[in-house]
């Protein structure tokens, strides 16, 4: 279905409808012109070819239903498009679906139990004479050969008329020789006997074999349901309402209707409904199910709230500021759905392999009956028949088809209910390979919110602390710099006055300068002091010491001379440490870059437990030091905040954006994580290594068991063991097999990543 | 050897060979895009199996399933990130804005069935 909001008439909605029903031309316009009486219908275009209906209405004066009603009512049918999306229907056609299959396999089983227990030759004893007689059994077996076993014939046969074979042309395949057979021994006994053979009729084959993929086809519909459980939970968490304030009045309106900028309120235990600003009240807010942080977070006036999010304990109005497909969970929603829908550069193989696996077996299983007719024991026909049954039934390639995606949809999944949102699956294949990480210093190993530590006269009788703090905060104002933002507030706080700046420029990697009272200001590090030839000497000493200290220290020069220093200093995250420590545990280099000089760089680096220091790097070389360390041949991470960093993030093998939902940042990375806790940094690199492990061991069994099941179904075991696969035990393996490829996958759900 | 094993051995033999020449040197048809949505029938297969489409420009795919197989109940157009399940009879549509030439390859859910889309 495509809803388009057209630019002008942003009230209309076009909705494209299906029309069934149409056998001529002239139908089009009796469609239309029904169409077009209806009040809300701005325009109704039907096409014969397609058998399509682009409506134009207002959704307030006229709904689908209407429409569909007024169609029916000149005599057709129509359709509403839905996209997959529209989960209802699909829900209940799935449960039909799965409910049939269950009856079949229920009615399949019974069958084939009542057929064994008639024909098995200790079994058969014991059985009433009506069971063991072959045209009960003939019977017994048609119904389910032609009535359970129906879908596979008929999804082999149009797969036939493509030229292309799946599981389904094997099932029905072999299950169809053994009954073919079965009936022939039923009706001709005496021409089977003249070939030497028992006319012993093997209905019991088919009907079990059918039984059995059947039941694993269940089984294996059932957990693959579970493999897009987080997909659902988080569209789950969208509200179905919001409280929107029109005047004084508080409305309920649909979470859809929710315009920009409506006034929202949400009281204590209420879903917030769209993503916004907090514009009066307080309360504190569980955002555990966008960013996996467990504690509530208090939030004021003027803090962003997440749509989907809950309300603890105040009640706060707000603004809504994204709505729609702009809020944060509805973008997590597509980056998951985007990534549980790519594919593993691992994949590639797999594809190659399956393209070729179904008409290889066949051929397998032709060789097989030759082989066995050939040079098999007597009875050779019954052998070659038998063995090449069970080749057909044994192969799965269901197994393999399923080992990577459904370990990648648990895996990214998992991810997302931990803020850790991937945007493919290449990118959770290459983070398990990481050697090195890097972490952008300020905002991701530290709190990014630096303050004034140290203001330092250095000719204290001519400019006292004060006027140092006054004149940096000046000409710091018009800059946008974290640290100038510490200087403002510090002067702010010491209700300075500001002076005019003239002639503001900031140089990137180096500092500002202006004029104040028509004196030439510099503020910055020691690179802008050299390049303006300021001599910094008086300033050596205590530099040396505040930035052996961890701090990034400014110089203050007037006039062409150094007057003073200003220290800043930004916090540790608490999950630093930890997170640094864990890191080296999974053997990964962890390094830190910054702007910083060496000796503060170092100094913090040393704080959290960091031995590989890139300082001094401007901005825009961050890329090119990523790339050094690449050259050594290592596979890099780098960690940002993804929005100064960007070129950074894309030349690493892994970009990881930290602590922001922003969409330019999950454009530039590869992994974002929504929290702002290190820790989740050691958690995508485990759930990549787990994932990939996953993957892993579902291709090998996937491949092993058919590399050395197939053998074993030819008959390769008999010649030394006297061991033969029956069909019935193959019928086990197979429904086993793909079975456990999605149970295996499951398993990623409890594995620990925190 | 009996002549039926010559029999036997010979028709062997020849359904190798038709099963290879069947199913491995079949030709895919290529049908390029006239407007800018294509419609793929999803029954026992896709058809057309490839489609050729414009690069650059966005291009509407529908897919209509009319295969009951679960096996097809899905699609994946991995290199665009896409996956879609197909409720039967109901046409899906996914739009796609191709940067790149080249030959992409999709499948059901479970990788049992092919399509390819051609950018050029």
């Amino acid at each position: 279905m495509t809803y388009n909001l057209q630019p002008k008439n942003y009230n209309l909605l076009t909705t494209t409808f299906l029309i069934k029903g149409m056998h001529c031309a002239s139908c089009v316009r009796v469609i239309e012109r029904a169409l077009e009486k209806v009040e809300g219908v701005r325009e109704a275009q039907v096409n014969f070819a397609t058998e399509k209906a682009n409506i134009s209405y207002d959704p307030k004066k006229v709904t689908d239903e209407q429409i569909i009603t007024t169609v029916s009512q000149v005599g057709y049918k129509a359709l509403l498009e839905k996209t997959a999306k529209d989960t209802e229907i699909e829900k209940e056609q799935k449960k039909k679906e799965l409910d049939n299959l269950r009856k079949k396999v229920a009615f399949a089983l019974a069958t084939g139990v009542l057929i064994l227990w008639g024909s098995f030759p200790f079994l058969m004893d014991f059985a009433p004479s009506v069971l063991k007689n072959f045209l009960v059994q003939l019977v017994l077996a048609s119904i389910v050969q032609f009535w359970v076993g129906l879908e596979f014939y008929k999804a082999a046969i149009p797969a036939l008329k493509h030229r292309t074979a799946n599981m389904d042309t094997l099932v029905s395949l072999g299950t169809t020789m053994a009954y073919s057979y079965s009936v022939f021994v039923t009706i001709f006994p005496e021409t089977v006997e003249a070939l030497g053979i028992k006319p012993m009729p093997y209905f019991d084959v088919p009907v079990i074999i059918i039984a059995l993929i059947l039941l694993g086809r269940y089984f294996e519909a059932k957990a693959r349901a579970g493999t897009s459980e987080a997909i659902r939970k988080l569209i789950g968490l969208q509200a179905k309402t919001a409280k929107v304030l029109r005047g004084k009045v508080e409305v309920d309106v649909p979470i859809g209707e929710v315009e920009l900028g409506d006034i929202i309120r949400v009281r204590p235990g209420e879903k917030i409904p769209v993503d916004g600003t907090i514009l009066d009240g307080e309360s504190s807010i569980d955002e555990s199910m966008v960013t996996g942080e467990s504690i509530p977070v208090d939030k004021l006036k003027g803090d962003t709230v997440i749509g989907g999010t809950i309300n603890k304990t105040g009640t706060f109005t707000y603004k809504a500021t994204k709505v729609g497909m702009e809020t944060m969970l509805s973008q997590i929603i597509r980056l998951v759905e985007e990534a549980q829908a790519s594919k593993a550069p691992i994949q590639k193989l797999v594809d190659l392999i399956s393209s070729y696996f179904v008409p290889v077996v066949i051929i397998l299983a032709t060789t097989t009956f030759v082989l066995w007719y050939d040079f098999g024991p007597q009875p050779a026909l019954l052998f070659a028949l038998l063995n090449t049954v069970a080749v057909l039934i044994i192969a799965c390639p269901c197994a393999m088809g399923l080992a990577t995606p459904t370990a990648i949809m648990v895996g990214t999944g998992k991810g997302a209910e931990q803020g850790i949102l991937i945007k493919d699956a290449e990118s959770l294949e290459t983070a398990h390979k990481v050697k090195t990480i890097i972490f952008d210093k300020t905002g991701t190993l530290t709190q990014g919110k630096p303050k004034v530590t140290d203001v330092m006269p250095l000719q204290p009788t001519t400019y006292n602390l004060q006027t140092i703090l006054q004149l940096a905060a000046s000409i710091e104002k018009g800059s946008e710099h974290s640290l100038a933002e510490a200087i403002v507030t510090k002067a702010e706080e010491e209700n300075l006055v500001l002076s005019k700046v003239e002639g503001f420029r900031a140089i990137p990697g180096h500092g500002v300068e202006g004029k104040v009272h028509g004196d030439c200001v510099l503020l910055g590090n020691t690179r802008l002091m050299e390049k303006e030839k300021v001599d910094t000497s008086p300033a050596r000493r205590p530099l040396a010491r505040l930035e052996s200290e961890g701090k990034t220290v400014m110089i203050l020069a007037l006039k062409g001379k150094v007057v003073g220093l200003i220290a800043v200093a930004d916090t540790l995250k608490d999950s630093a440490k930890e997170g640094v420590k864990a890191l080296e545990k999974l053997d990964i280099e962890v390094a830190m870059i910054t702007g910083d000089n060496k000796r503060t760089a170092t100094a913090i680096a040393k704080e959290v437990g960091i031995k590989r220091v890139l300082a001094e790097v401007l901005p825009d070389q961050k890329e090119a030091e990523v790339r050094k360390i690449q050259s050594e041949g290592k596979v890099v991470a780098m960690v940002g905040d993804g929005i100064n960093d960007a070129p950074a993030l894309a030349a690493a093998d892994v970009g990881i954006a930290m602590g922001t939902g922003t969409d330019v940042a999950i454009e530039a990375a590869d992994i974002t994580l929504i929290n702002k806790d290190l820790r989740s940094v050691v958690g995508a690199i485990k759930l990549s290594k787990k994932t990939m492990k996953t993957i892993k061991s579902n291709l090998f069994w996937a491949f092993g068991y058919n590399v050395i099941l197939i053998p074993v179904a030819m008959g390769a075991l008999y010649p030394i063991f006297r061991i033969l696969l029956s069909p019935i035990l193959a019928s086990v393996a197979m429904a086993f097999s793909s079975t456990s490829v999605v149970a295996n996958s499951l398993l990623l759900k409890k594995a620990k990543i925190s | 050897m009996e002549t039926d094993k010559v029999i036997v051995t010979i028709l062997g033999i020849l359904g190798i060979a038709f099963t290879y020449w069947f199913f491995l040197g079949k030709k895919e048809r290529e049908v390029v895009a006239s407007s800018d949505n294509v419609e793929i029938t999803v029954e026992g297969g896709y058809s057309p199996e490839a489609v050729v489409i414009p690069k650059g420009k966005t291009t509407k795919i529908t897919f209509i399933r009319k295969d009951p197989s679960s096996c097809l109940s899905e699609v994946v157009l991995g290199d665009f990130k896409i996956r879609k399940e197909l409720p039967l009879n109901t046409p899906v549509t996914v739009e796609i804005t191709p940067q790149n030439p080249g030959t992409f390859g999709y499948s059901c859910g479970m990788n049992m069935y092919h399509g390819k889309i051609v950018v050029r």
